[in-house]
């Protein structure tokens, strides 16, 4: 049995509510010859939809290098990437793309927000690259940012806003199209660590839905009790795995507030 | 996306206005002087243009131009008029001549002698005096711009004297002529006057001037002539041409004229493609991040061309309103009498407007699409 999303992909109802996203033996290297760089050597990883991972582990290690695989930004040697029942690999850079504006959001590291475009212009921007008018578009974008603290900020531009704002702009952006998976990378690290955790706070909140994965990736161990599963990454692959139990209780009791 | 496109453009004020003057700064050169060019090809058979009523020019076979006539005998008026088809022939004098005033100053003018007894050959939009006004003696019609050229500070009156290789002829009427190539000064007065203003009155016969019979093409009875007298006839189309060609070839005017074309053009590549260049370069991890975002690169390409469109518009826009600003300023200057913003070219250079903002573009352009999305998860 499968349910159609709203933008048409058919997604295996097993698959979207248990493993969301299922890699095994991923290789990636860059470079070549005497300069080749084994960043992933076999990694394992699992996401589910309603809970938080969490994808941690020391500098370098290759954990931007994974998310990215995932996200269907960088291709990879050999495994099996399964995103949303979807083998990303079998895909060309075309049906990649649109898999992406289709299901997928994204908050970096660096905001990447358009400096041209109000706080609500940005927020609305997948809507409207899907071909929503604008209108709707930043009509949907508003309640979003709303949500994340931002009724008074919608009008600004980005450099009228504080890096732990703009960083609720990127995620009211990544949100914005409802993805079935969240990817975010290191979206503290360029924030004090009390806005960090603020950030963080509200990401929870309002990122994490039952038809939803989210994954994180940190190494701020201060923001680790937010998560519900943790991937510990070493050396291109997942060393360790553990579960928050409390947090996914928490989760549990939250659930309303998100639908 | 193209209005977010738009946005990111209207969003940098500096580079928006950097992108418009390179674009205004062409297009306002090359009308400019490309209507120019045409102006002065049009000055170069002026006085063809200004002969309405024959169609068919007779002249010595070695004329190329308007601007260098060869004497005709006198006989060969005759001849011409014998002619079968030929409904009407009249002399036509052209000489370049030195004019003077009373107050001392001195000119070159373009004299042209016309038929006696039909005063064939003169435009028809007398501003003072008429035509008739040429049968009295010693009499003379002037342009309004030749008039102020001999007497500055002054607009144009009747009855003013000047003397013509040293012999008086007075201003009887005052005809607005086509602006010349030779000289801002166009006289016309009676043919036999006008011999005795420059060869003590013996014969000179430039042109004659015919008028084929209703229902006759001006071209079969040009052949006739020629094929019977053995002398150059043409049309009046054929001659304005053959006069424009000869300025192309004899003089410097087109490789001038298209060295500040090029240059225009190139001063303008270089300012739009290094700004947008500038712009791209500035925007490029919002484009990775966009492409991340899932936006195809089809859809970036439109953008990026919206925003050339944008520019390209807006510029030629402006190019074109200071070019038409530009003539109708100087409109008054007698100098620059004649010379207009051609449509034909206003058009043309939206081409070229087109062409500069897409040359410009195509460096750009490629970054933009060979942008990693990869790139937005790294610093
Ligand atoms: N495009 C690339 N070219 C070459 N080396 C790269 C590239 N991207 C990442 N690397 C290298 O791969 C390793 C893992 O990088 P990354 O995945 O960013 O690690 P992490 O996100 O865990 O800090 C690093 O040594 C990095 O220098
Ligand atoms: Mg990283």
């Amino acid at each position: 049995m499968s349910t159609t999303t709203e933008h048409g992909a058919a997604i295996p109802e097993a698959a979207a509510h248990a493993s969301a996203v299922r890699c095994r033996g991923i290789e990636k290297s860059f470079g070549d010859g005497s300069a080749r760089l084994r960043v992933l050597r076999g990694a394992d990883f699992d996401a589910a939809a309603g809970e938080m991972t969490f994808l941690v582990g020391p500098s370098g290690c290759g954990k931007t290098t994974l998310i990215s695989v995932i996200g269907g930004i960088l291709s990879c040697e050999a495994g099996e990437v399964r995103v949303l029942g979807t083998e990303l690999r079998a895909l060309s850079n075309r049906a990649l793309a649109d898999f992406r504006l289709a299901h997928l959001g994204f908050v970096f590291q660096q905001f990447h927000l358009l400096p041209a475009l109000s706080a609500l212009e940005n927020a609305a921007v997948p809507l409207v690259a899907r071909g929503l008018g604008h209108r709707r578009a930043e009509e949907r974008a508003a309640a979003l940012l709303e949500r994340l603290g931002l009724a008074d900020e919608m009008r600004k531009f980005p450099t009228q806003l504080s890096g732990g704002q703009q960083q609720r702009v990127a995620i009211a952006r990544a949100l914005v199209h409802e993805p079935s998976l969240l990817i975010c990378d290191e979206p503290t690290a360029s924030l004090d660590a009390r806005s960090g955790h603020t950030v963080m706070e509200l990401l929870r909140e309002v990122a994490v839905a039952p038809a939803r994965a989210v994954i994180v990736v940190t190494h701020d161990s201060r923001i680790f009790e937010l998560a519900d599963r943790i991937a510990h990454m070493s050396d291109g692959v997942i060393a360790r795995e553990e579960r928050r139990a409390a947090r996914s209780a928490t989760h549990q009791h939250s659930l309303p507030s998100t639908t | 996306m193209i209005r977010v496109g738009l946005r990111m453009l209207l969003g940098d004020r500096t580079k928006l206005f950097g992108l418009i003057f390179g674009v205004a700064f062409s297009t306002l050169l090359i009308c400019q002087q490309t209507s120019i060019f045409f102006g002065l090809l049009a000055r170069a058979s002026s006085v063809v243009n200004d002969v309405r009523e024959a169609s068919v020019w007779v002249m010595d076979p070695s004329v190329q131009t308007i601007e260098v006539p060869y004497p005709l005998r006198d006989t060969e008026l005759g001849r011409v008029r014998g002619i079968e088809g030929v409904q009407w022939a009249v002399p036509f004098f052209k000489a370049q001549v030195i004019v003077r005033t009373r107050a001392g100053r001195l000119e070159n003018g373009v004299l042209l002698g016309i038929d006696d007894a039909s005063l064939v050959g003169v435009p028809d939009e007398f501003l003072q005096g008429s035509i008739e006004d040429l049968s009295r003696p010693d009499a003379i019609a002037m342009n309004p711009a030749g008039f102020r050229l001999l007497f500055p500070g002054e607009q144009p009156v009747l009855g003013r004297e000047i003397e013509i290789n040293d012999r008086r002829a007075r201003i009887a009427a005052i005809v607005d002529a086509s602006a010349a190539f030779t000289s801002n000064l166009t006289i016309y007065t009676r043919y036999s006057l006008a011999t005795q203003y420059t060869n003590n009155g013996r014969n000179e016969l430039s042109f004659v001037l015919a008028r084929p019979a209703p229902g006759l093409e001006p071209e079969r009875i040009a052949q006739r002539i020629a094929a019977r007298t053995g002398l150059k006839a043409v049309t009046t189309e054929e001659f304005r041409l053959e006069s424009i060609l000869y300025i192309l070839k004899t003089t410097g005017i087109p490789v001038s004229f298209g060295t500040v074309v090029l240059l225009g053009a190139i001063i303008g590549v270089a300012i739009v493609g290094l700004t947008f260049h500038q712009f791209v370069s500035d925007n490029l991890k919002q484009y990775a991040a966009l492409k991340a975002i899932g936006i195809r690169n089809g859809r970036l390409l439109g953008m990026t061309l919206a925003q050339a469109a944008f520019v390209g518009a807006i510029g030629y826009g402006f190019g074109l309103a200071a070019a038409a600003a530009f003539f109708h300023f100087t409109a008054p200057v007698d100098a620059l009498r004649g010379f207009h913003l051609y449509p034909e070219v206003a058009v043309a250079v939206a081409g070229a407007a087109a062409l500069i903002v897409l040359a410009s573009t195509v460096l750009s352009l490629k970054r933009v699409l060979v942008v990693d999305p990869a790139t937005v998860f790294r610093g």
